[in-house]
């Protein structure tokens, strides 16, 4: 019995169950890892790589769009749609609300809601990002010490 | 030909403009053991499917070596994002049920908004389900029925066509064989059996829109 192994699974238990917590992470993500088998086991990775790069290239997208003289209200709309749908999509919830309320902000064409809002995006944004780096960092030390990645529930079910 | 493409996967065509949702529907109907493509665009799905934007009729692009006799590239189902740029997946699925060679495709849409009128609207223009997102797994469990109920469809078409075919030959061999024992019956005047024998052609015509009209209305 390994019990440096086990200690490491469980604080990757622990922390995964605090980001569900949180509210950083749904349930989505774990459809991720159903999804991730051995003929594809980078999938979540992957994914989540495409999602970090991409939503930062959105939110510099954004900063521009709404320094512009006049404001492309719709193209803002458009360019959060994306993002909320990114973010949907990997189980990322608190990037996705921030992204609504983006988008309520663009429909009212109130360009110091947008800003604000912007802000908010950025900084679940730059949150998430870390977190899901700081896990993958523990999920890659449980695999080096030759262990498996425990099967997990979230503690709170988001919808 | 036929036999083979029963047992061979079912090829599923999938249209999303965010990498992230194609790379998730991918990775879920392969899962489900599907052949799958992926397209970013309702343009670039009817592209694939050969038919050009501006036109009905389905025909051969340049820009691509697709067949529509093709085997491998038959395509069984489309699943298609709802709010793309340019051809929303609404515009996509109309294209699609207005084409002659397309409408029996089954068409699913995905949507990340929950909108009623939406989902009435795109089942009312034909749409087979109405998937929320983020997809899952077992929402991909109905899509199979959809697949199954078509290709049963085409081979219940086919074998309509053949056996009209196979009816139309043993009819012209009857009538043959017919002309045949008049031609060695007691003498008449010539004018006489060739009436007979031209009545004998047109009975069967009249008979023959049955098996056509059953296919139309499948």
């Amino acid at each position: 019995m390994d019990v440096g192994l086990m200690q490491m699974q469980g604080r990757l238990t622990d922390y995964m169950n605090s980001l569900f917590k949180e509210g950083i992470l749904d349930s989505q993500y774990l459809e991720l890892h159903e999804l991730q088998d051995e003929s594809n086991p980078g999938f979540v990775v992957e994914v989540v790589s495409l999602f970090l790069t991409d939503s930062e290239k959105l939110l510099d997208d954004l900063s521009r769009d709404l320094t512009q003289q006049n404001v492309d209200f719709k193209r803002a709309h458009a360019q959060a749609h994306k993002m909320k749908g990114s973010s949907c999509s990997i189980g990322a919830p608190r990037v996705k609300n921030a992204c609504i309320v983006f988008q309520n902000f663009c429909q009212e064409k109130n360009i110091r809601g947008c800003l604000r809002c912007l802000q908010q995006m950025k900084q679940e944004f730059v949150l998430v990002k870390s977190k899901l780096e700081a896990l993958f960092e523990l999920e890659q030390q449980v695999v080096a010490a030759g262990g498996s990645l425990p099967k997990m529930q979230p503690i709170n079910p988001s919808v | 030909m036929g036999m083979a493409a029963a047992e061979s996967q079912f090829h599923v065509l999938a249209v999303d403009d965010n990498i992230i949702d194609r790379k998730l529907i991918e990775k879920l109907l392969k899962t489900s053991s599907y052949q799958v493509t992926t397209v970013d665009s309702g343009s670039k799905a009817l592209e694939f499917l050969g038919l050009h934007e501006d036109d009905q009729s389905s025909s051969d692009s340049p820009s691509i070596s697709t067949n529509k006799h093709h085997q491998e590239l038959e395509v069984n189902l489309i699943i298609t994002d709802y709010c793309m740029p340019g051809m929303t997946g609404y515009d996509l699925l109309k294209k699609i049920k207005e084409s002659s060679s397309l409408r029996n495709i089954p068409v699913v849409i995905m949507s990340s908004e929950n909108v009623p009128s939406r989902i009435s609207r795109c089942l009312e223009e034909g749409a087979e389900e109405f998937f929320l997102k983020p997809v899952r797994p077992a929402d991909l469990n109905r899509l199979k029925p959809h697949m199954m109920k078509a290709v049963s469809k085409d081979q219940k078409q086919e074998k309509h066509e053949e056996e009209e075919e196979e009816e139309i030959q043993s009819q012209k061999h009857q009538q043959q064989q017919q002309q045949h024992h008049q031609q060695q019956s007691s003498p008449r005047p010539s004018g006489n059996s060739k009436r007979k024998a031209m009545e004998e052609n047109l009975s069967p015509d009249r008979t023959r829109p049955r098996y056509s009209d059953i296919a139309a209305v499948v």
